[in-house]
């Protein structure tokens, strides 16, 4: 590569970081503003204050913040860890086994997975209530996992197929049974599969807004999404922008996190060396 | 370690081919056994119906005398060395060695000192804590080997575990292959499609061809006494020519002159118009370097060299030759069938590598007719096969290998080096 078309790439590259990274500057830049200075048309506040983050944390927002943050982890998590065992099997057996309706079952989670939520809200809204499950904990869960499951399967299908078919039948012949193949075996070599799978189904669910807005009323199950619409400012005159910022700050560090941690996870080829490549 | 033997033996695919078609063979305890063919003649689906990997559609697969076709893979206690290898990627040789002793719960102690010694073996010690990512094809091969044999299983099964590592290589693992195999006396079958090792390390030799088998004899009864034009065609390297000839009494007319046979053969000929003769490159030479004393057994004759290749220890030259358009179609579908693609028809002869003859000359050859077989090229069977002197090539072979197995149950031979040099 000559040193113009690398310079060009490079230009190029920091464009798109740039443009990508323009509205979470901003939000940044908004939390440590004081309400005062949300209008004052600049990028940068005047004087950085940390009073958006009190008010979330202590002040009269943490009692809406607070306990949305709790349930916000506690509703994804559960989610991710249910929709990973269980497209974790169902993908081992999409991409292993030959069974009649293999290709409905992927074409049906595809359908799933592109259905508009919207139009379900409101017929789940109402079921909810009456079973019971409205305003509970699996009364999210359960919505998450039908926005989850249909991708988790199908990522963690294709991560499956490409383990060779060998591996599994060396271990066999070495003496495992089918789980102990699987579990000694297979997962480990799909581990990065189930990370990133992980990692996706944790986001669906972090950033649903919809069913989060629409089956919950207190906060015994509101997650941090429709908690930030709730938001009210000091007075009826005043917008919350500040602290709906500073949230918004707050809920994006898990995503980081999370990404930073498993980025090592998710690097591709560690079934170098299994076979002849 | 046992015996394995199949009993009408046949694999269909859900669409009605049979893989694998009524196939019969009895694997004496610790005979080396090699399958071979030419790619999809179904010798890899016959390893994996005896390791378990394939269901068996009919016949019966006996390990050790137990009837094995319904038990999963791990309870035939088999091992198995992949063409890929199939290591896993995430433990290191240790622990890849170690996976059949921890899924048979084995002692920590005991697992050591099963590793160590399989390390020993295969020379493995410094890269025990390595994983196989940053192993080279031949140290991965060896761990492959180092899986198979730390635990007492009944047999070995390879599959064309030497094909995806380079020439030089190749011949070292097998030799380490015979003469592991030779140290532990185990029941071996060994898949391949490359006739040296077929002919070097095998005791008897399968030969397969759509899904039957052809022949299973020793390697020097394939050589020297095929029995058919495909098994003929298919061992030896360069293969077995295959001249158009028509019987004279007893006589063979060819391209190459006439042929004289003596009097069991011109019988065994009677009765046929077009025959093919099958003559090995080196029944050919350079007629001024034959003895006189010699040169009465053959016929001397003179054809027009087209290429030689000079290989310094010995020399081929191509001669090619007119051949009916019958006999033309027949030989080049046998080509196809031995994946080769022979485009002319044409001799390959040996010759002394001092021999001055050259390209594009006429030259004179002489031929020894005393080994020449004579094939129907209809059937394709070979009509001069003597079954006697073939059976008396087997026997041998068996009486070594059966003295050899002794040697290692007692201990005799054990880690001798060259104890499998008697292989071929």
């Amino acid at each position: 590569m000559s040193t113009k078309e690398k310079t060009g790439w490079i230009i190029g590259g920091v464009l798109i970081a740039l443009y990508c990274l323009a509205p979470i500057a901003w939000i940044i830049s908004l939390s440590f503003k004081a309400p005062a200075d949300l209008a004052n048309a600049q990028f940068l506040p005047t004087t950085p204050s940390t009073e958006n983050y009190a008010t979330i944390f202590t002040g009269t927002g943490s009692d809406l913040f607070l306990p949305a943050l709790r349930n916000s982890f506690g509703i994804c998590l559960i989610a991710t860890f249910i929709s990973c065992v269980l497209s974790m099997f169902a993908a081992y057996a999409i991409a292993r086994l030959d069974f009649p309706g293999k290709k409905f079952i992927l074409g049906t989670a595809l359908a799933v997975a592109i259905f508009p939520v919207i139009s379900i809200v409101t017929p789940l809204f109402n079921l909810w209530r009456n079973i019971g499950l409205y305003d509970t904990w699996p009364g999210l869960i359960i919505p998450y996992l039908s926005l989850t499951l249909p991708l988790s399967i199908w990522t963690m299908s294709a991560f499956f197929r490409e383990i060779p078919w060998e591996m599994e039948q060396a271990a066999q012949v070495d003496g495992a049974t089918t789980w102990q193949a699987f579990r000694k075996v297979i997962v480990p070599l799909a581990a990065p599969g189930v990370f990133t799978t992980a990692i996706i189904a944790f986001f669906i669910a972090w950033n649903d807004f919809v069913y989060g807005i629409s089956l919950t009323s207190t906060s015994a199950s509101r997650p941090v999404p429709a908690a930030l619409g709730l938001f009210s400012g000091a007075s009826q005159f005043e917008d919350p922008t500040g602290a709906i910022a500073a949230a918004a700050v707050i809920v994006t560090i898990p995503v980081v996190v999370l990404v930073l941690i498993f980025q090592r996870r998710i690097v591709a080829g560690l079934t170098n060396g299994a076979v002849k490549g | 370690m046992a015996s394995i033997e199949m009993k009408n033996i046949v694999k269909k695919y859900g669409d009605g081919f049979p893989a694998v078609n009524d196939v019969s063979l009895d694997i004496a305890d610790g005979e080396f056994m090699i399958l071979v063919g030419p790619s999809g003649c179904g010798k890899s689906t016959l390893l994996r119906m005896i390791v378990g990997l394939e269901d068996i559609t009919s016949g019966d697969m006996v390990i050790g005398g137990t009837r094995v076709n319904d038990k999963a893979p791990r309870d035939r206690n088999l091992s198995m060395v992949f063409q890929n290898y199939a290591l896993y990627p995430h433990m290191s040789v240790y622990e890849n060695i170690a996976f059949p002793l921890r899924l048979a719960k084995t002692s920590d102690a005991e697992v050591d000192k099963l590793v160590k010694e399989a390390a020993d073996v295969l020379e493995l010690h410094e890269h025990l804590e390595r994983k196989p990512a940053n192993l080279s094809g031949g140290q991965r091969q060896r761990v492959a080997m180092g899986r198979a044999i730390v635990r007492q299983a009944e047999a070995f099964l390879f599959d064309e575990p030497l094909s995806n590592l380079d020439a030089k290589l190749r011949g070292q693992m097998r030799t380490e292959i015979a003469r592991l195999q030779r140290r532990l006396g185990i029941t071996t079958v060994y898949v391949t499609h490359d006739q040296t090792e077929a002919m070097t390390l095998g005791d008897r030799v399968c030969v397969l061809r759509k899904g039957s088998i052809q022949q299973v004899a020793s390697p020097r009864e394939l050589y020297e006494q095929p029995v058919n034009l495909f098994v003929a065609g298919f061992i030896g390297s360069p293969p077995m020519n295959f001249l158009p000839a028509t019987v004279q009494g007893s006589t063979l007319e060819t391209p190459f002159g006439s042929i004289e046979l003596d009097e069991k053969r011109a019988a065994a000929v009677a009765g046929h118009d077009l025959l093919l003769v099958g003559i090995r490159p080196e029944y050919f030479e350079d007629a001024s370097l034959v003895d006189e004393a010699k040169k009465h057994v053959g016929t001397t004759f003179t054809a027009k060299v087209d290429v030689t290749e000079w290989l310094g220890d010995q020399q081929y030259a191509y001669i090619p030759y007119e051949a009916p358009e019958a006999i033309r179609t027949q030989l080049r579908d046998l080509s196809r069938e031995l994946d080769a693609e022979e485009l002319r028809t044409q001799a390959i002869v040996s010759i002394d590598s001092t021999s001055r003859i050259r390209e594009g000359r006429e030259a004179e050859f002489w031929l020894d007719t005393r080994k020449v077989h004579v094939f129907d090229p209809e059937s394709g069977i070979n009509l001069t096969r003597d079954a006697e002197a073939g059976a008396e090539l087997t026997r041998m072979a068996t009486e070594d290998r059966e003295e050899q197995v002794a040697g290692a149950a007692g201990g005799l031979t054990g880690g001798t080096p060259g104890s499998g040099s008697t292989a071929a």
